[in-house]
């Protein structure tokens, strides 16, 4: 319980900090090196998990993301989901569900060679939205689709 | 050394270059407990994977614990032409790493 206590407000708290602090070069090398957004993945929903990685709110709704994923997943463990973005300079593509214990799954950073596209397997505890979230020309896009989940694949 | 966790491969379609990769990872989330001892399974999963096409990086991607076990990724790079090497490399939080560098049968564009 103390725990759970604790990373709900390191979540919730910290977020901010911990850029200026790395901005400050107060964290050591090592973990700028990483760089691996701690905070952004253990926030505890979606909007600190966004404020966390790319420092803005849930963005709008876009027609140009593709967001291919089963309308009922059997086994939670492996869902499979396709993101394709058709607007140019697509620099990140990030994907979240929803309802997840700690929703934020992965964040792909797209080189200037790279196509608006990924692929990958994820896991979801319920059924829950799975949110694709663009960053394309600065700018942030969203997509979502509602996937049923028979048998969760967060453990527990 | 022992055998790469990393299979790439990597086709030429539509003048694009679609690569697949499968990593064998247990991407254990934290969350789930050892039926028979009770206790919690520590969190052991790949926190970010790096992508190069002939030595540039193309893709790099942070993950978190809820991606599958043994993790399949596919994305498609532009501009590579048959021969061109895709290689693929993963540090998880235990500090553990692999790539697919050393290996020379693999991630050959075609």
């Amino acid at each position: 319980m103390n725990m759970k206590r604790r990373v709900f407000l390191k979540g919730s708290l910290a977020s901010g900090m911990v850029a200026v602090a790395v901005g400050a070069g107060v964290l050591s090398p090592r973990q700028v090196l990483a760089a691996w957004p701690k905070d952004a993945f253990e926030a505890k929903n979606v909007n600190d998990a966004m404020k966390g990685l790319l420092n803005t709110d849930l963005a709008p709704a876009s027609d140009a993301i593709k967001l291919e994923a089963p309308d009922i997943a059997e086994n939670g463990a492996v869902v499979p989901v396709k993101i394709t973005a058709s607007m140019d300079n697509v620099e990140s593509i990030t994907i979240i569900a929803e309802k997840n214990q700690t929703p934020l799954i992965a964040s792909f950073n797209l080189a200037a060679g790279t196509q608006g596209f990924v692929s990958t397997r994820i896991k979801m505890g319920k059924t829950s939205n799975v949110i694709a979230v663009v960053k394309a020309g600065g700018k942030v896009y969203s997509a979502r689709k509602e996937v049923k989940v028979t048998i969760g694949g967060c453990g527990g | 050394m022992a055998k790469s966790s990393i299979k790439v491969r990597a086709k030429l379609k539509n003048g694009a270059c679609e690569v697949k990769a499968l990593i064998k990872h247990p991407m254990e989330t934290g969350l789930r407990k050892d039926k028979k001892t009770g206790k919690i399974i520590p969190a052991h999963f790949i926190q970010e994977i790096s992508c190069k096409h002939n030595g540039t990086e193309v893709l790099n991607a942070l993950w978190g614990t809820a991606i599958s076990t043994n993790p399949y990724v596919s994305f498609i790079v532009d501009g590579a032409k048959k021969g061109d090497v895709i290689t693929l490399s993963w540090v998880d939080n235990t500090g553990a790493k692999d790539s697919s560098e050393g290996d020379s049968k693999q991630g050959q564009v075609k």
